[in-house]
């Protein structure tokens, strides 16, 4: 589904992403965790070109991200993702910013929209909240909601970047909840986090990255069972024992 | 001595069959008309220009740049006098426009300049995620200014751009500098024929400040009416 293969970028001088290659596969959840300024989030914006990258390819779906030709608009439509700060469109009541995308990009009628988005807050537990405005909600309810817009897409796979990491902690749980349902119902996941919990649930394989380099990529067990670097070894000695 | 306000003079006939107060108004109709064709023409190129410059395109964003630039360093007067002597010498079929016209592009695009900038301002002060979120979902980058970032930046400029409709008016002033016979040429002139320009002065001077008060209310409204709920500098 995603194929991310020798992929380098660039500020300047400066190497953000080093040869980072990777894969993930149809109904696959996939865990990125890595410290601060280790390149998870520009790497997983690389999927959707939010980031452009000056060397190697990444393929979604059988459509290389960084050709010339390429539909951006198209492709990142059937790509879901979520940002840490949710980002929802403060001006646009709840329902409106489930219907936006319905609407403008895949042209969906209005009422077939509301319908789409009606079910989807109803599976986040957040109906009654359809005609409030983003800054009316809780944050971890905000998070809910760009998960439920991400999804009216009818996306292929999903990226979040950080979805818990704004958060006060007594919300997380009612994000990743959502989030685990998601990956049972066999949603194809890329996630940028680090609540090492949330991979152990449901990650197929866990990528650690250190200074905009891929790491590990190892299978869930490997990677919490006998991390080969000693980099890995030591950020989860750091996060676990927090 | 002591002062004697004559305040009549508004009903003395100017000796063309109407008296000054019918005079009086008539220029500030044409003052309320130079200074409402200008807003349109500035908020409309203001926005384009301020829009452009925060768009990824190096070469648009220069070229809006240098309207900026052209439009905000040279003053107002001066722009006046270049649209109304100088283009038209260069280039001849602008003699037949009306100097209404050329008054109404120098102030629209003086203060164009100026909004420009706070339209700028406005989406930049924008998270950028908001820009990423609309692209995300599929929006192009054109229907992500039209449906994310415009709305909330127009909104946030509401109070700059408050000050800038009610400078349009004061601007306005100069255009009796090419003969146009709003409020100011009025005061000029009136004065002149009666020599009662106290009155004169202090009439025209309480209807540039109703003027510039009524407009300022105005946006008040609208500022209220698009206030988003729950958003950050809203009252609830």
């Amino acid at each position: 589904m995603i194929e991310i293969s020798n992929v380098s970028k660039w500020y300047g001088t400066f190497q953000v992403l080093k040869d980072c290659s990777t894969r993930v596969d149809k109904g696959e959840v996939v865990v990125v965790c890595g410290p601060s300024g280790s390149g998870k989030s520009t790497l997983i914006k690389c999927v959707n070109a939010l980031e452009p990258f000056q060397k190697g390819e990444v393929v979604v779906d059988g459509i290389s991200v960084g050709a010339p030709g390429t539909d951006l608009p198209k492709l990142r439509s059937r790509v879901g993702m979520v940002f840490q700060h949710f980002e929802l469109f403060p001006h646009l009541s709840i329902m409106e910013n489930l219907t936006l995308g319905q609407i403008r990009v895949l042209h969906r009628g209005e009422e077939e929209s509301r319908d789409k988005g009606m079910k989807l807050l109803e599976r986040v537990g957040l109906r009654e909240q359809a005609a409030k405005f983003p800054g009316q909600l809780s944050g971890g309810q905000q998070q809910r909601v760009a998960i439920a817009r991400a999804l009216a897409m009818d996306p292929l796979c999903m990226l979040f970047d950080e979805p818990t990491s704004a958060l006060d902690p007594e919300m997380i749980n009612e994000v990743l909840d959502v989030m685990v349902e998601l990956a049972h119902e066999g949603m194809t996941m890329m996630c940028v986090t680090h609540e090492m919990g949330f991979a152990r649930k449901v990650a197929k394989r866990v990528i650690f990255m250190d200074r905009g380099e891929i790491v590990e990529d190892a299978t869930k067990d490997d990677f919490f069972g006998k991390p080969r670097s000693e980099r890995a070894q030591q950020f989860l000695s750091k996060i676990l024992h927090n | 001595m002591q002062f004697r306000w004559e305040w009549e003079v508004f009903l003395r006939d100017t000796g063309g069959g109407e008296t000054y107060l019918d005079w009086m108004i008539s220029a500030w109709g044409w003052t309320l008309t130079v200074s409402a064709c200008s807003w349109v023409v500035a908020v409309l190129a203001g926005s384009v220009v301020g829009t452009l410059r925060t768009t990824p395109s190096a070469w648009l964003g220069r070229l809006a740049n240098a309207w900026v630039e052209l439009f905000r360093n040279v003053p107002l007067l001066v722009q006046i006098f270049i649209w109304y002597h100088v283009i038209p010498s260069l280039y001849k079929p602008l003699q037949e426009v009306p100097s209404f016209i050329l008054v109404v592009l120098a102030l629209g695009f003086f203060t164009s300049a100026r909004i420009a900038e706070q339209v700028r301002a406005g989406i930049q002060s924008l998270p950028r995620g908001q820009r990423e979120a609309g692209l995300a979902m599929g929006l192009t980058l054109a229907q992500t200014y039209r449906f994310v970032l415009l709305p909330m930046a127009f909104r946030i400029v509401i109070p700059p751009l408050t000050s800038e409709s009610m400078n349009i008016i004061k601007n306005s002033a100069v255009a009796f500098a090419v003969s146009i016979s709003e409020l100011t040429m009025f005061a000029m002139q009136a004065q002149e024929e009666t020599s009662r320009g106290i009155e004169v002065y202090l009439a025209v001077t309480g209807l540039y400040m109703a003027t510039a008060f009524a407009v300022n209310r105005v946006m008040a409204f609208f500022e209220a009416r698009l206030r988003v709920p729950g958003y950050v500098g809203s009252d609830h």
